[in-house]
């Protein structure tokens, strides 16, 4: 008898959960429907090589000041990117005279899930410390906006989000913008947001990626 | 397209700039340090090769062109090679898009060598995507002195610069804020 309505309670509970994730996944992709009255907090992932250039490429245009505060984060073994970061941000300081009371910028560091050579033994078990280290910085932070352009990075950080919005723990608006690199296949981060409809807006930037991710936003070369 | 400066003693410099950017790439610097391509790059009147060669295990010989070839220096990482890139009249560089897009936007002639040992190679699409719409040539460590030999300069189409704007609307829109 009790394990009956324990087996009808996780179903229940089951069918919750997909009916609730299901909603998340069409809601995704639908814009905001009310107007927000203060900057948003955004979490932007930073990553080796032109991901960085590229990131801070698009910052550069944005109206930074919807977008506050924001958090920077990039791999533990990447050094250039938030020093590249911190001079970007201290040229907008420079910029506003007398300057606004925005918050300030942070700069963090997460564990990569995998090195470039590892074992894939090794990385089962470092995988699992970088997703222990994104879901204690998503918990701190809960960004309401995330930007990311492909390192894999992201992927954690942005499956936790996924998860947050599945909770109602907290709604992250995830915009990825594939790199300017990718001219005839979507890399495995993009892939993975794109199929797994992580993503509320996905932008590429060649041509030939459209016909293949028609629910892509093509929008040309950033760079 | 940019050409060499005028130095204090009126010679006309006129450097080749090599990139390897934050990678290791030593097929491209031990090609750049070759005989035959030195002699190409001096027969297209070339002055100066400088090397920027990253995480290489593999030093390029430094030369100061006693004998009237190619004067030939190298360094590992520099916080930025704008400099460099700016003073250069032709530049060689590894696939990497940061390199690629700043000497494209600087206006320099460019010839992209991929580096055909890293694996999943996604850079060589976007090298080859540049080449055909003419802003820049394509080489193989291997075939890096024919390229220079035969290369054209006038064929290259200036790049046109992006435009991130596009993105910062739809992104502005989705989110609700007003249209600035």
């Amino acid at each position: 008898m009790l394990s009956n309505i324990s087996t009808f309670l996780i179903a229940i509970a089951i069918t919750f959960m997909v009916i609730r994730i299901l909603y998340v996944m069409y809601s995704t992709s639908k814009p905001l429907c009310t107007m927000p009255s203060r900057p948003l907090s955004t979490l932007i992932v930073l990553g080796s090589g032109g991901h960085t250039a590229e990131m801070l490429n698009l910052l550069s245009v944005l109206q930074i000041d919807h977008f506050s505060p924001r958090f920077y984060i990039a791999a533990a073994t990447d050094n250039m990117s938030l020093e590249k970061a911190r001079v970007f941000e201290n040229s907008l300081v420079d910029k506003t005279e007398g300057g606004k009371a925005t918050k300030n910028p942070q700069f963090m560091q997460i564990y990569r899930s995998r090195e470039v050579g590892q074992s894939y033994i090794t990385s089962i078990g470092t995988t699992f410390i970088a997703l222990a280290h994104a879901l204690w910085l998503m918990i701190k932070l809960r960004p309401q906006v995330i930007l990311c352009n492909g390192p894999g990075t992201c992927i954690p950080l942005c499956v936790i989000a996924s998860i947050f919005k599945v909770l109602g723990i907290r709604w992250s608006s995830i915009f990825y913008v594939e790199s300017i690199a990718r001219v005839r296949r979507l890399s495995l981060s993009g892939l993975l947001l794109y199929k797994l409809r992580m993503a509320d807006q996905l932008f590429i930037q060649w041509p030939q990626l459209h016909k293949k991710y028609p629910r892509a936003h093509y929008v040309g070369c950033l760079m | 397209m940019g050409d060499g400066d005028v130095d204090e003693s009126s010679k006309l410099k006129r450097i080749v700039f090599v990139t390897v950017g934050t990678t290791s790439f030593d097929s491209l610097v031990r090609a750049v340090d070759t005989l035959e391509v030195k002699e190409e790059l001096s027969k297209r009147g070339y002055t100066h090769l400088l090397i920027q060669m990253g995480r290489g295990s593999y030093f390029p010989t430094k030369s100061n062109s006693e004998d009237g070839s190619l004067a030939v220096d190298y360094f590992t990482f520099s916080s930025s090679i704008a400099d460099s890139l700016r003073s250069a009249s032709l530049v060689i560089s590894h696939a990497g898009s940061g390199s690629i897009f700043e000497t494209l936007q600087l206006g320099k002639p460019l010839i992209v060598v991929v580096n055909e040992d890293l694996m999943d190679n996604h850079q060589s699409e976007l090298a080859e995507e540049l080449a055909d719409r003419k802003h820049l040539f394509c080489a193989r460590p291997q075939t890096l002195h024919q390229v220079i030999s035969s290369m054209d300069l006038n064929s290259l189409i200036p790049y046109p610069s992006g435009d991130a704007t596009p993105v910062a609307k739809l992104i502005n829109r989705f989110l609700g804020f007003p249209d600035d």
